[in-house]
């Protein structure tokens, strides 16, 4: 395990440099600037600004101070809000895109997870079809239409939430929902799968031989390896599930850091746009080894490789 | 399982049913305090950076300049300033301060203050965006220039604490409702010293824990794209007008604003969406409000392109588009066909004497003698506009209009907003969509786009006659006089059209009922100090 997490970690540090410089680039490729205005700055002034961000340095002297500053742990001051430096924004934002998408993930697996079980044990009953098109629909419908649609039922038809916000605690139902369900839709699908490849296996059949009761035989033997692949998911899901919410934080007007990792990209907040994206990418690395370090927990086949 | 899920989910719902979920407005209505919706998140708060509406309604809450605007007469009234003179020739102007006058923390507002707060916004390290407005000042162009080192040349003094002296370059008719705009608001030296000083723009004076203001409210909190809270400020020089004990402005998107403001979350938000006014005019009319605004709308042509280049297409293109039709049946929100470029009475009374016309036979007559009967062998050309689709539909509507009434074939395209301005300052378009709004009440702010060397004129059009006209308007002492020449100018303007003007704004926006005293005027101006909300809706 100490291999593992030791072999990651310096692989780590190629892909942020790699997504780093590319970002970087990307951003300087395309047009227009962060101090581009519908009333255009007299050209003095935006020499100025530019000058005061280092933006007059030769692209490469950019490019290797902007590396030195991610080094040192700076991520600069945001070009766009000026007083709020990107990692203020950042650590104001993030706690909350967090909470959104762990309470989003909670609801994924507690309906997904159940449904993907109830519906392998219906394999080709009517009922599973009913649950799995059910799943469909919740991996087809986009948040920008759920979202309003449980606003609608909820808030405007049964007055029991806010339409938005995220001050109280009940605020937090419509959007965690609003996010949780695609993924609980998917997750449905995979336990499912999951489930009906690992109960024709041959130890499940001794389970029941030994007389284990249906109940044990699903969740203690059939399950475990069924999860196999949702734990798999988990990993890029949880990642999405944090980054992803732009669209549910603008719906339900949540200052997460979705809204932030969108907009600096149209603002050509270049720095806010190199601070989200790296912490993006370091989320995205720390999950992925945390779903290999439980899949080998999970199966102990794994742990040579 | 499912049955346990089942009772899980029920139970958290009963839960969330279980707050107390009072709503912002009655939370307000009970405790004083405004809710209002300003759509996106403010660029920044320092009165010497910013540049926006949406940052002009938060600061509007927490600093004061000399004089201020009173939003119910539309007249200029003391603020700092307790009164003013002006010499006979019309140049100098001095004022007396408001003993009263103090900073949020106590010190009292000094003159000095204001000489430290021009020197900061004039000196070219800060890259203030708006310097230019004070550039009426004597000498504030050549110190912002660098010509001139020396800030005590500027033509700005303080005799004393109390006095300061204000000379101008000529007799300036608008300057004191230039007063009443950002850039000529002070800030706290101490506060930005503290922060890293008069040119750092990278600095931590406007947060909350760290801000010294002067306004009728003090920065509380601000959690960024949250909330903005300003706390009425006890120390404001006249408390007693001050009614409210707070405004929150809540940068919710637009798109959900209007969500927000039915459910009771806010009091005002920035804007109505396109889609919502018919529900709104059916069901809830005095809730929402059109107020006219000091912006015009209109397309920027290309004249150095061919066939753009002919005065003859131009006045053919403007000729034949029906701006009623637009106003009435694509963007519905009352907004005024523009058959000319300088809003209606701009300044207190400037209106234009000539105009573009809708007369497609005329148009078409033009556009024969350029030498394209009924649109033959005309070129296809091209309309860029920044993505919405606001700006498609106007420009379907008129691409339709064009090829009804001249037999020509126009193409859409649009560019993301960055690209789009990079596109225009390169000059590579046809004709494309273009907005100005009056950074101050004079025809002024809207004919100087015109002249050759201003940095907004990407038309190429020049015109040594409309520069001279613009010119001798800046040094005409006599106001009716003046306008006659601005009215000369846009005359040539309109004849030569390098700009199709199509309407003119308002501002729309949604008002709870509870809401007094929030008085429309063009600039979208609204001190809080007239605001009242009445807790009986």
């Amino acid at each position: 395990m100490f291999n593992l997490i030791t072999r990651r970690l310096l692989q780590a540090i190629p892909t942020l440099w790699l997504i780093a410089t590319l970002t970087f680039v990307l951003l300087h490729l395309a047009p227009g600037g962060p101090f581009d205005d519908e009333k255009p700055l007299p050209p003095e002034v935006k020499a100025e600004i530019e000058a005061h961000y280092g933006l007059d340095l030769p692209l490469y002297q950019q490019y290797f101070r902007f590396l030195g500053n991610i080094l040192q742990g700076d991520l600069g001051p945001s070009y766009k809000y000026t007083g709020w430096k990107v990692d203020e924004i950042i650590w104001q934002s993030i706690p909350i895109s967090l909470e959104l998408g762990g309470i989003a993930l909670i609801i994924a697996i507690s309906i997904g997870i159940p449904l993907g079980i109830i519906a392998a044990l219906q394999h080709g009953k009517p009922s599973e079809t009913v649950l799995m098109g059910v799943a469909m629909l919740g991996i087809c419908l986009p948040t920008f239409v759920l979202g309003p649609l449980l606003i609608l039922v909820f808030s405007s038809g049964l007055g029991w939430v806010n339409p938005l916000g995220w001050s109280v605690p009940s605020d937090r139902f419509l959007p965690s929902l609003t996010l949780g369900l695609f993924y609980g839709a998917y997750i449905a699908r995979l336990t499912r799968s999951g489930m009906l490849d690992t109960m024709h296996n041959d130890y499940i059949r001794t389970a029941r031989a030994k007389g284990l009761s249906e109940r044990l035989v699903v969740l203690r033997h059939g399950l475990r390896n069924a999860l196999y692949p949702v734990v798999a998911y988990l990993g890029p899901a949880v990642a999405g599930l944090i980054s992803g919410s732009f669209i549910v934080e603008t719906i339900f007007f949540i200052p997460g850091l979705g809204m932030f990792f969108v907009n600096s990209a149209f603002n050509r907040d270049y720095t806010l746009v190199m601070g989200t994206v790296l912490f993006y990418a370091v989320l995205i690395i720390f999950f992925n080894l945390l779903v290999d370090l439980i899949q080998q927990w999970m199966n102990p086949r794994t742990r040579n490789d | 399982m499912l049955l346990r899920i089942t009772v899980l989910l029920c139970a958290l719902c009963v839960l969330c049913g279980c707050d107390t979920r009072q709503t912002n407005v009655e939370r307000g209505n009970a405790a004083r305090e405004l809710y209002f919706g300003i759509g996106t998140e403010p660029a920044g708060l320092d009165p010497h950076l910013i540049t926006g509406l949406t940052e002009l309604h938060v600061t509007t809450a927490l600093y004061e300049g000399l004089a201020t605007f009173n939003s119910e007469t539309s007249t200029i009234e003391p603020g700092v300033a307790k009164s003013w003179e002006l010499t006979e020739d019309g140049k100098t102007y001095t004022f007396h301060f408001d003993p009263e006058a103090r900073w949020s923390n106590g010190d009292p507002v000094t003159a000095q203050d204001f000489l430290y707060s021009f020197e900061r916004i004039l000196s070219p390290g800060l890259g203030a965006p708006y310097s230019y407005m004070l550039f009426d000042m004597k000498n504030a162009e050549a110190f912002y220039r660098g010509e001139l080192q020396d800030f005590s040349k500027v033509g700005v003094s303080a005799p004393d604490a109390a006095t300061l002296v204000v000379e101008l370059n000529q007799p300036t008719p608008y300057f004191l409702s230039l007063l009443t705009h950002y850039t000529w608001w002070p800030v706290h030296p101490p506060t930005i010293e503290k922060h890293g000083g008069m040119t750092e723009r990278i600095s931590d004076w406007t947060k909350p824990e760290n801000f010294v203001g002067n306004g009728p409210f003090t920065l509380e909190s601000w959690r960024i794209n949250s909330s903005i809270f300003a706390k009425k400020n006890p120390l404001y020089r006249d408390p007693d007008s001050v009614w409210l004990n707070g405004v929150h402005f809540l940068p919710i998107q637009v798109d959900a604003e209007e969500r927000a403001f039915r459910a009771g979350h806010l009091h005002l938000t920035s804007t109505v969406l396109p889609h919502r006014i018919a529900w709104y005019r059916d069901n809830m009319p005095e809730r929402m409000r059109f107020d006219t605004a000091l912006g015009v709308y209109y397309y920027m042509l290309n004249t150095s392109r061919e066939p753009l280049n002919d005065p003859k297409v131009r006045k053919a293109l403007a000729y034949s588009i029906n701006r009623e039709d637009i106003v009435e049946h694509v963007l519905k929100a009352g907004q005024k066909p523009a058959y000319h470029f300088t809003p209606p009475n701009t300044g207190g009374g400037y209106n234009t004497r000539s105009r573009v016309f809708y007369d497609p036979d005329l148009a078409r007559q033009l556009l024969a003698e350029a030498g394209y009967p009924d649109g033959k062998d005309f070129p296809t050309f091209e309309i860029l506009y920044n993505t919405s689709d606001a700006h498609r539909g106007i420009a379907v509507a008129i691409q339709q209009m064009w090829k009804k009434e001249l037999g020509i074939d126009v193409n859409l395209y649009n560019q993301e907003w960055k690209v789009y301005l990079s596109t225009r300052e390169a000059g590579e378009f046809d004709i494309l969509r273009a907005a100005w709004f009056g950074d101050y009440d004079d025809p002024n702010t809207f004919l100087s786009l015109g002249e050759s060397d201003n940095g907004n004129n990407h038309t190429q059009w020049k015109s040594e006659k409309y520069d001279d006209l613009i010119d001798s308007a800046a040094r005409e002492l006599n106001p009716k006089k003046r306008f006659e020449i601005f009215q000369e100018a846009e005359a040539i303007l309109l004849d030569e059209l390098p700009v199709l003007p199509i309407y003119f704004y308002v501002t729309s926006r949604l008002i709870h009922p509870s809401v007094q005293g929030w008085h429309a005027n063009i600039l979208d101006y609204h001190p809080y100090q007239s605001v009242r909300l009445t807790p009986d809706d």
